[in-house]
């Protein structure tokens, strides 16, 4: 392990185009040792795409470029059997619809099996015993017994907390989960949350949560990289964020969210929709959404810059001092610390 | 479970006894026996004699309530041409056709499936659209050309290989050959869509995140899944194993069950003929009903839930 480096993964200058149409524009992103980082922004920004690239986990259709590094080592272009090595042992992942990402012809215990024969070489009775503790961590009751049933046997939430158990099977230093709530009922989105949180504190893992919603980002993360049209456009940690967004596509996510006190008001949504990768605007992708955008916003492209607080940024027009705090109120309490 | 078995059974008994019932009165609408069987100038008297022999001169119903009546006790009748007993006959030809089916049968399954999921594995690639296309010539091409080809061919032209009889195995290679090649084409184009569609499903990706070897992922995750559909055409080609090909024996002379059911048909030979549909459709029957089975076995959403 390189003690020099405290970053567990290091993306730079990460592309992917798919048929020859650039999703992802060159994202620089690190994930230090046992954080937890929140991966924000609207379907198709891709979110996803980038930890599906990192771990060479796109069809062949798509073209990866740039540099994945996971303790120093190279993973992008790397041979599969070191891919498959980092796979489900330093960095796990776990997907939006639980149901589906299990496989419906394989008894539940033998799919967890199959990751700790991988990763911790167990087998017969020491594996099946590991795959029921798992099981009992996930908070499956009555695991011996549930151990031979299949996904269809479980719920939707039962199905997530399974497809935890795998991930932890193999002991991994990253979990990434791709929205692992969105296809849930609320109770139960919160409990996954819950989960996802304990597990953290216990094993000391980091964590990659990609979502739309913000609510869970700022209950589970620390830092939260707001991302638009395969770019990131602002990163900071949770409290600089959600008391004062300074990208105005921050600030938009923010407006649309319902307000939990005070008075009922028209949410502000914003306008348009996600530009398609095809045909990106010249300049800032956001620029034509933009309520603050002026016409140099439309030529040149804002760089990523590093700004005095610590924060990422990609916008020339930031939104200005005055008209933050906004947002602070739109979170529920407790919320943040 | 029981009950299902049971009830699968109860429609087995009406399909084979629908095939029976049908095959008994075409048969004997279609022509008379003792008209075929003593040639066309014979005097009346044995007419009369012959068909009184055979029970023809009874109404249809008591010739067919008779015919229920002795299958049920394991009385298949008697060959009006061999006067031997038609099971019997029939049986005899069984390895015959089997010495074709199976080996046809083994090659169809070594060569089509792999074909197909290699096929779905290199999605448009260039040996994607070659197995595309053999096997949509191999579908396409009716067997007795692809026979008559393949005797042009390897009997005719090259001289390396004979062209009909069944005195060696050598014998059985251009039949063999002919039966599986449709086979191959149907159950490569079937493997490959069902490998392409759960290819795309998320429990892949699951799979390859987890650090499972790619190997693996196809082989115990995806082929599984596609299994299915692959098993649904294997199952009606194992029940087609002892109807063997009337075409295909015919054309390379091979004395097996197809070229039995031509013969008899043609010489009105009713117990033979009735019979050998008989077993034919016994064969399909359970073979459907294995399948049915299969599919419990092979994907737990189509168990039947009686213990939970």
């Amino acid at each position: 392990m390189s003690s020099a480096n405290p970053n567990l993964v290091q993306l730079r200058d990460l592309n992917v185009t798919f048929d020859g149409v650039e999703v992802l524009h060159g994202i620089d992103l690190d994930v230090a040792k046992g954080e937890a980082l929140g991966l924000v922004g609207e379907s198709g920004c891709g979110k996803s795409v980038t930890w599906l690239a990192a771990l060479g986990l796109l069809p062949g259709k798509a073209a990866v470029t740039g540099s994945v590094r996971v303790d120093g080592r190279e993973l992008c272009g790397a041979r599969r059997s070191a891919l498959e090595e980092i796979r489900g042992g330093r960095i796990a992942m776990i997907f939006q619809d639980p149901s589906s990402s299990l496989n419906p012809v394989l008894s539940v215990g033998r799919q967890i099996i199959e990751a700790l024969r991988i990763h911790r070489g167990l087998r017969g009775e020491a594996a099946r015993a590991e795959a029921l503790r798992l099981m009992d961590v996930v908070g499956i009751p009555a695991p011996s017994r549930r151990f031979d049933l299949y996904p269809h046997e479980f719920s939707g939430g039962q199905c997530q907390r399974l497809m935890i158990a795998m991930a932890l099977a193999g002991e991994p230093d990253l979990l990434v989960a791709d929205e692992p709530t969105t296809a849930l009922d609320a109770t139960i989105q919160a409990q996954i949350l819950d989960l996802l949180n304990t597990l953290r504190a216990e094993t000391g893992m980091a964590l990659v949560f990609i979502s739309h919603d913000l609510g869970a980002v700022s209950q589970v993360c620390e830092r939260v990289c707001v991302m638009y049209a395969g770019r990131i456009v602002e990163e900071g940690t949770v409290a600089q964020l959600f008391s004062e967004a300074r990208h105005p596509y921050t600030r938009g996510l923010f407006d649309a969210i319902p307000r939990i006190d005070g008075s009922r008001e028209r949410l502000l949504a914003i306008p348009g929709t996600v530009p398609n990768p095809k045909h990106l605007p010249e300049g800032c992708s956001f620029s034509p959404r933009c309520p603050r955008a002026v016409d140099a916003c439309g030529r040149v492209r804002p760089p990523l810059m590093t700004q005095d607080d610590g924060r990422r940024l990609a916008c020339t027009r930031p939104v200005s001092a005055a008209a933050r705090g906004e947002a602070k109120r739109r979170i529920p309490q407790g919320v943040m610390q | 479970m029981i009950r299902f078995v049971l009830v699968r059974l109860l429609r087995a008994v009406i399909t084979i006894l629908a095939v029976v019932t049908f095959a008994f009165i075409v048969l004997r609408m279609s022509g008379d026996p003792a008209q075929v069987m003593l040639g066309p100038d014979v005097p009346q008297d044995a007419l009369d004699a012959f068909r009184r022999t055979w029970g023809l001169d009874q109404p249809l119903w008591i010739q067919y309530l008779a015919y229920i009546k002795s299958i049920f006790t394991g009385d298949f009748g008697v060959s009006m041409r061999d006067k031997a007993s038609a099971l019997h006959l029939v049986l005899e030809r069984v390895p015959a056709t089997l010495q074709l089916t199976v080996p046809a049968l083994i090659l169809k399954l070594l060569i089509g499936i792999p074909a197909g999921v290699y096929a779905a594995l290199h999605r448009q690639s260039f040996a994607d659209r070659g197995v595309i296309m053999l096997a949509i010539v191999g579908f396409t091409i009716p067997s007795f050309v692809m026979g008559l080809v393949l005797v042009l061919v390897f009997s005719v032209l090259l001289g390396v290989l004979p062209s009909g009889g069944q005195d060696t195995w050598v014998h059985g290679i251009l039949p063999t050959i002919t039966m599986s090649i449709g086979g191959i084409g149907i159950l490569a184009r079937f493997s490959r869509s069902a490998m392409i569609e759960v290819m795309g499903q998320p429990y892949i990706r699951t799979a390859a995140a987890k650090g499972l070897k790619w190997r693996d992922v196809i082989w115990s995750h995806a082929f599984p899944n596609a299994a299915v559909p692959i098993v649904t055409i294997v199952g009606f080609m194992v029940g087609s194993l002892i109807a063997g090909a009337v075409v295909v024996e015919s054309i390379f002379s091979w004395p097996g069950i197809g070229r039995l059911l031509v013969v008899s048909v043609s010489n009105r030979d009713l117990a033979v003929v009735q019979c050998i549909l008989l077993i034919i459709a016994a064969a399909m029957v359970v073979s459907n009903l294995v399948v049915d089975l299969l599919y419990g076995w092979l994907d737990p959403r189509l168990r039947l839930h009686t213990d939970h």
